[in-house]
């Protein structure tokens, strides 16, 4: 009821705003004249190389690609607290994606979120944060984007309910929370801090998932990083709040961003499993700045100098057991012989007292990858797990969760599980139906 | 003593909660159909099926199998009466060292259980988790939409046995 009553309250606000900045003529933007698409040929192939590895720290094929359709060529609904919007066509096709945008129109979309016609794009394009990127680096996206293979592919209608679908008030929304401009730099910090500052605050967009929103969907200012949400997953808090039992360094965060797991935290599933892949053709130098400026974002590692596992403790396991017989039995035959092998990750089990998705404030994570498994990744040495989902009821689900969460999490227990549990299995209903959609063999799996 | 329910016939089965399923069913039971692989849910050589689904039994502890209807090639028909999916993988030839087949046909069956027509991407899809070192994969995917063809007719549709 207060959430609705936040949103009502926001909407009257936007709409006020929106008004009166139509007053001032705020809400124009002119339209920049079509061009021919540019030959490829005509591009620099250093610039276009540079461009790619920017796409990929922009995390770009993750919203602008679906499993069956075109690289870039949109088509992604992305379910919004206000209906789905669906990815536009990013490939150089004139008719239906940005072949007849110049220069200059893709760099004003990314400064400011303004369609080549004038419109106002919605924020489910990063722009509050791609704002931040430079005209440089705009310049060699562009040239990446560009010399792909255009797709004649138009996107989904968004399905927005009133008065969301009023383009217009995107208008008032971006007078509320949209700050164009640069990062500023720190010239305390020394320079991979910064280019982790620039990538992390622009082009990479980490707040997008890892900032929790207001009720009118922007990133909150004064939680900056404090875990948001995405696709039925917790995006982890990654600043002083963060749950991880032991503390992020910056090797540690390099490590994980580079191979997807770490042996004192766990592996990257779900949306965040993309974004490493993505990240695999980045330079160790991005890589290494993203790592350096997050692990500052976290805060100094414990000075103790302590070994992740004395640092962390668990319930001794007849307590924990006591708590949940149910769950302590199905630990002990499905988990413990690979989560307690003492095989150093990938080749045994993380040690679940590590693990931040159990001691996070959201058992979703958990939930998601008892079901659905940790995947092999191919051409790297991963760690795997199989999924439960066939072979675990529901009932079963909520025991095992609620004893992995005294035994490890050492937290209050988490509050009603079989919403978790249920979310989760739509969340895993909703993959498998991604999964047998007819797919180019060229494709990646998605989501 | 633990009931497991298997092939529609529950059975006294003298073993741990955390034994796995194949073992109990290879061992115990002496049902030999599905493969021990790796041992580690990601080669499907083991699949069998639970309350209709797939399941890879060499990592599904009998704890979590109380009062589920396990099914196994067994239980699906005989050299002299084979189902529509053995049938199908017969008249195929889709098996070449026939190691992995037993589970692709347990897959196989749980998909077309809850999808009599499915697509060739739905197909590859479901099997995805079970893998072939022969390279028999087009004969499989045949093979299984042969199945469907045959579940289809009514001779076929003798397939009452899965739980």
């Amino acid at each position: 009821m207060a959430r609705r009553l936040r949103i009502i309250t926001g909407i009257a606000a936007v709409v006020l705003v929106a008004g009166a900045a139509a007053g001032f003529g705020v809400a124009w933007r002119p339209s920049i004249a079509a061009i021919a698409p540019p030959r490829p040929d005509t591009f620099n192939p250093d610039l276009v190389k540079r461009g790619r590895d920017l796409a990929a720290i922009g995390n770009c094929s993750t919203c602008h690609t679906v499993r069956g359709g075109g690289n870039y060529a949109g088509g992604l609904p992305v379910p919004t607290p206000f209906g789905t919007v669906f990815s536009s066509n990013i490939t150089p096709d004139a008719a239906t994606g940005i072949g007849s945008w110049p220069e200059a129109a893709f760099v004003r979309a990314m400064r400011s979120g303004v369609s080549r016609d004038g419109r106002h794009l919605y924020p489910t394009f990063p722009y509050d944060h791609f704002t931040n990127v430079s005209d440089a680096d705009d310049r060699a996206l562009y040239a990446f984007l560009m010399t792909r293979q255009p797709v004649s592919a138009s996107p989904p209608a968004n399905q927005l309910s009133f008065p969301f679908n009023f383009r217009p008030l995107i208008t008032g929304w971006k007078l509320l929370y949209f700050h164009g401009g640069d990062v500023p730099s720190n010239v305390a910090k020394g320079a991979e801090w910064n280019r982790g500052a620039y990538l992390v605050e622009g082009l990479a967009h980490c707040g997008a998932c890892h900032t929790p929103r207001n009720a009118l969907g922007a990133e909150r200012v004064n939680a900056q990083f404090a875990g948001g949400e995405v696709d039925n997953w917790h995006a982890y808090a990654l600043n002083d709040t963060s749950h991880a039992p032991v503390r992020w360094t910056a090797d540690a965060l390099y490590a994980y961003l580079r191979h997807g797991w770490q042996a004192d935290h766990g592996t990257a599933r779900g949306p965040m499993a993309e974004v490493v892949s993505n990240l695999a053709s980045v330079p160790d130098s991005d890589v290494r700045a993203i790592a350096a400026y997050m692990a500052d974002i976290s805060g100094a590692p414990a000075p103790d100098g302590k070994r992740p596992a004395d640092a962390v403790a668990q319930s001794p396991p007849a307590v924990a057991a006591q708590a949940d017989p149910a769950g302590a039995a199905i630990y002990a035959a499905a988990c413990a012989s690979c989560h307690e092998s003492k095989r150093p990750l990938p080749y045994g089990g993380v040690d679940l007292a590590l693990s931040t998705a159990v001691t996070s404030p959201d058992p979703r994570n958990l939930a998601n990858i008892v079901l659905a498994g940790v995947g092999a990744v191919e051409g790297e040495r991963s760690p795997i797990m199989p999924g439960f989902a066939a072979s675990i009821d529901d009932v079963q689900m909520a025991a095992l969760l609620n004893y992995l969460r005294v035994r490890f999490g050492k937290r209050p227990a988490w509050n009603d599980l079989d919403k978790a549990v249920r979310d989760a299995r739509a969340a895993q209903a909703v993959s498998v139906a991604a999964r047998e959609a007819p797919a180019e063999s060229s494709q990646r799996g998605k989501p | 003593m633990i009931t497991l329910k298997v092939n529609g016939q529950d059975h006294q089965v003298d073993a741990d909660p955390d034994t796995p399923l194949l073992y109990v069913l290879r061992n115990d039971l002496e049902l030999n159909a599905a493969k021990f692989g790796c041992g580690l849910g990601q080669c499907g050589s083991c699949t069998v099926i639970v309350d209709g689904k797939a399941v890879q039994s060499c990592v599904t502890p009998l704890v979590l199998l109380a009062g589920k209807q396990v099914t196994t090639l067994e239980g699906l028909g005989t050299l002299a009466a084979p189902a529509p999916i053995q049938r199908a993988f017969i008249e195929e030839q889709a098996a070449q060292c026939g190691y992995c087949i037993a589970g692709m046909m347990m897959r196989a069956q749980a998909l077309l259980m809850r999808n009599p027509k499915p697509t060739d991407a739905q197909i590859r899809a479901e099997l995805e988790p079970n893998l072939c070192r022969c390279g028999t994969h087009m004969r499989i995917l045949r093979a299984v939409h042969r199945a469907a063809r045959l579940m289809d007719t009514a001779d076929a549709a003798s397939d009452r046995s899965v739980r």
